[in-house]
């Protein structure tokens, strides 16, 4: 079994670094099945071209053999891949239980995928936006649903990913044995910026993570300031602050308010706080045009229900902050 | 008979005019307006491919933007599958040679058989009409909700991929009911050449598999239009049943798409190794045997979706029976070679070609079918890798062969060799350095579907972009050897490889209605001795 570690070591150069003990169980069987691989592929292609270099056609006379079939060569053939498909299958299956099975007494988070962001709810009713923080060496339990449409909450370090369906709970979970940031994607496509979809898991100590949870994020900030950092956790993949382009997917923030805003519909109003706000929970009461005069794509979520009236408040006031 | 008959009369000159192809009834005349509109369609998906891969050039925004880029993305994936592969091989190739593989005039419905094409030409038309509609960014499976709530341009492709669906059952049935009924006399199922029962059994899934498709296409716009809630969870609908409906369909699809590649492989390896196929049944029964299984293991598509441990441990296990079928045809093709005496012509250089890449295609496969390992896997670029090996690896590297094979028969004429084998060269190379270095994206874990990426995948992404425009030049060089084959090509004799089938037992081009006699059959289709 020593060959299997090597070997496993080998085709995991290519992995993810492995952030939980399941991973690395879980590159073992990979290594095993790329060896496998490698040794059918080299007899069947190896078998292919010797047969074809071997049994060149030398004049148009040739003779060839005449063999029907064999029984038993079939028989093996068809028996042994059989044996091995079972063993990949077992082991596999044992892998899939081992991340599919719940410990009891995990730590539970919620978590929320809209559109394109990572929402995430302790029990304390501590929220984050992209970055989850979580204790190292416990069990976590994530409860994942979705806002809008599908997406897959993935972290390749953990080797796990389970599917966001709106309308529904889904359950995934992990035991971190390395503190550190660890890269989430999502994997189920769900629009524009589905590739921009990221997010961080950040591992930290037991005590870390307990100052963490007790620590208010918005405390003694400025409203702006709590504006600015909402901005950065759910705007910017979107709102970029530079002078809108006709190649901008959405409008830009600078100088925004106050502007005189053109509508699809002909129409038009001042962008105060009442328009914003209504911009942030429901988007698509009016949609704005471009530079070049058509309308931006509705893309929008509508962010009702995610965003506190502190938040709200605060993405207000930092609008006020940009100028052109 | 008839006059046209008569010397140096055969199917393409014995009427004339455009209106005489649009309203033709000759299986063999039908099969070249297949083919052509199957290319037209390659070269429209192959230019959506060629930008996409611009796009991913380098991380960031390189020439559009993730909606316009979402859309190349959707357009190359439903154009290739829907209007491309699908068709590609029992529509064109299948449709010219599988009567007269069994020695019969025609097919058993000249008449729908024509409908199935212009089912075909108006669903792709219907599509089309999403452009107006500012197009469809939601990938070719359509996902629900996305897609009810996106661009209204998706009503019109979902309608279009509806109509085609049409084509795909009329041509099965066809196919069904030919082979059970116009074998001519001697031709027991037994002496049927392979490319028969690949066909055979493909068409028992058009027929069985694609209305599914069908429905659930059907319920999708049901969905948008009149907001009857099956599938949109607002509504208490559920969203992943649709996933359960497209996959019920679309796994047994991409058994369309290789079991009649796998028929071509069969015929090319006898025919240029000059010897009898080895395990004849057992290639036959695994066609049979694959469309089966292949009904009950959809649900290796959705691990992570969210569907119970038990369902997810039973569609592993019946994915891995698929396996052993698949095996065995791979090893009866390379026993073929045994003992034989080869030439690698073009068609035999992408018949080998084909089990080269069609062995990693089905290795992989084999990982995505292991519950356990598919979690890290699924939706990362080592599917999009995988089901590239399968069906550019498989199917159209099959299509290229049988194309280049049976050129000489459909149109009389011979192509350029060594022109021929630099396109080997060129697909084959480009089509490796394109997406083996998916694999490892894959394994690294980026995801697919993804307009931008991170810094650290972009080396290989480049090396996959050189990759695909190596495949393309190979493919634009491919168009010219045939264009050139079939206008300036040397006359071909009736038959140029020395193989037995039927087809090569009457002239090239063959006549209206293909043997001037009726062939009486008295033995198998690989008869070398
Ligand atoms: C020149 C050869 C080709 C190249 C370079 C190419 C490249 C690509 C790329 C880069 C993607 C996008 C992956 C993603 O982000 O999901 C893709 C997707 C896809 N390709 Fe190809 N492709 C080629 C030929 C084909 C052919 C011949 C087929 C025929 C079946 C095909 C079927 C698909 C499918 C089904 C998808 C998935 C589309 C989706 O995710 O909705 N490709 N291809
Ligand atoms: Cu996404
Ligand atoms: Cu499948």
């Amino acid at each position: 079994m020593i060959w299997l570690n090597t070997a496993a070591a080998h085709a995991s150069t290519f992995m993810p670094p492995q952030g939980t003990e399941i991973a690395s169980q879980y590159d073992k069987l990979y290594g095993f099945i790329v060896i496998a691989s490698l040794i059918s592929c080299v007899l069947v292609i190896g078998g292919l071209v010797m047969f074809a270099l071997k049994y060149k056609r030398k004049s148009e006379n040739d003779k060839t053999a005449y063999i029907t079939h064999d029984t038993r060569l079939e028989f093996a053939w068809s028996f042994i891949p059989f044996l091995i498909f079972m063993v990949v299958f077992v082991w596999g299956t044992y892998i899939y239980l081992e991340l599919r099975t719940v410990p009891k007494n995990a730590f539970e988070v919620h978590v929320f995928g809209q559109k394109w962001n990572w929402d995430f709810m302790y029990k304390s009713g501590k929220k984050s936006t992209n970055e989850m923080v979580v204790p190292v060496n416990t069990p976590i339990k994530l409860i994942i649903t979705s806002r809008d449409v599908l997406h897959s909450f993935y972290i390749p370090a953990f080797r796990v990913k389970q599917d966001a369906v709106p309308g529904r709970y889904t359950k995934l979970w992990f035991n971190a044995d390395k503190v550190g940031d660890f890269q989430v994607f999502c994997a189920e496509y769900c629009g524009t910026n589905h590739s921009r979809m990221l997010a961080k898991v950040k591992v930290v100590s037991k005590d870390d993570f307990e100052k963490w949870l007790q620590d208010n994020p918005y405390k003694d900030l400025a409203s702006a300031d709590v504006g600015q950092k909402v901005y950065n956790a759910k705007c910017i993949a979107c709102h970029q602050l530079v002078p809108e382009a006709s190649t901008s997917i959405a409008p830009s923030f600078l100088g925004l308010f106050g502007k005189t805003r053109q509508f699809a519909d002909s129409t038009s109003a001042q962008a105060d706080e009442n328009y914003i706000r209504e911009s942030i929970l429901n988007s698509k009461a009016k949609i704005v045009k471009r530079v070049s005069g058509e309308a931006f794509p509705p893309i929008m979520p509508a962010f009702a229900g995610a965003l506190s009236e502190e938040e709200l408040v605060g993405l207000i006031e930092y609008l006020k902050t940009l100028k052109e | 008979m008839s006059a046209s008959h008569a010397e140096g009369k055969n199917y393409l000159n014995c009427e004339k005019g455009l209106w005489s192809w649009l309203t033709t009834l000759d299986h063999k005349r039908i099969g070249i307006m297949y083919m052509i509109t199957v290319m037209v369609f390659f070269a429209v998906g192959g230019t959506f491919a060629m930008l996409i891969r611009g796009e991913l050039y380098s991380a960031g925004r390189n020439i559009v933007g993730p909606e316009t880029y979402n859309q190349f993305m959707t357009f190359h994936g439903a154009i290739m599958v829907f209007m491309v592969i699908i068709p590609g091989i029992p529509a064109f190739l299948g449709n010219f040679f599988l009567p007269m593989h069994l020695g019969a005039k025609d097919v058993a419905f000249p008449r729908v058989n024509l409908l199935s094409w212009y089912c075909l030409i108006v669903g792709a038309a219907i599509s089309l009409v999403s452009l107006i509609y500012n197009g469809v960014d939601t990938g070719w499976t359509f996902y629900t909700p996305y897609s009810i709530e996106t661009n209204n341009g998706t009503t019109w492709m979902v309608a279009g991929a509806f109509v085609m669906g049409f084509s795909s059952i009329l041509t099965g049935l066809n196919f069904i009911v030919t082979t059970h009924k116009l074998r001519a006399p001697g031709m027991t199922f037994f002496n049927m050449p392979l490319f028969v029962w690949a066909l055979y059994s493909t068409a028992v899934l058009q027929v069985l598999a694609t209305p599914v498709l069908g429905i659930t296409l059907m319920l999708l716009i049901a969905e948008r239009v009149l907001g009857v809630g099956i599938f949109d969870p607002t509504l208490g609908g559920d969203p992943v049943l649709f996933q359960h409906f497209f996959w019920f369909y679309s796994h047994p699809a991409v058994y369309i798409m290789i079991l009649p590649a796998m028929g071509i492989v069969s015929e090319i390896i006898t025919a240029f190794s000059r010897k009898v196929i080895f395990g004849y049944k057992a290639i036959a029964f695994s066609s049979v045997g694959i469309a089966v299984v292949s009904f009950f293991v959809w649900g290796h598509h959705m691990f992570t979706s969210g569907q119970s441990e038990a369902a997810g441990i039973l569609f592993s296990f019946i994915t891995m029976l698929v396996g052993v079928p698949t095996a065995i045809k791979v090893f009866n093709w390379v026993a073929t070679l045994y003992k034989g005496s080869v030439r690698f012509d073009s068609p035999m250089l992408f018949a080998l070609g084909f089990l080269f890449l069609f062995t990693i295609g089905g290795v992989t496969g084999i990982m995505l079918a292991t519950a356990g390992l598919d979690i890290h896997f699924h939706d990362t670029y080592f599917v999009v890798a995988h089901f590239h090996y399968v069906m550019v690896g498989g199917t159209l590297m099959a299509i290229m062969g049988g194309f280049y094979y049976w050129l000489p028969k459909m149109f009389g004429r011979m192509y350029n060799e060594f022109w021929a084998r630099i396109t080997f060269v060129l697909i084959f190379v480009g089509f490796n350095v394109t997406f083996f270095p998916q694999f490892i994206l894959g394994a690294m874990g980026m995801p697919r579907r993804y307009y931008d990426y991170l810094p650290e995948f972009q080396s290989l992404n480049r090396i996959s972009s050189f990759g695909a425009w190596t495949i393309g030049t190979g493919f634009l060089i491919a168009l010219f050897v045939i264009i050139h084959s079939i206008r300036r090509g040397e006359k071909a004799t009736s038959n140029p490889w020395g193989a037995k089938t039927l087809e090569w037992t009457t002239s090239s081009p063959p006549p209206h209605e293909n043997f001037l006699e009726t062939p009486v059959v008295t033995g198998g289709p690989y008869e070398f001795r």
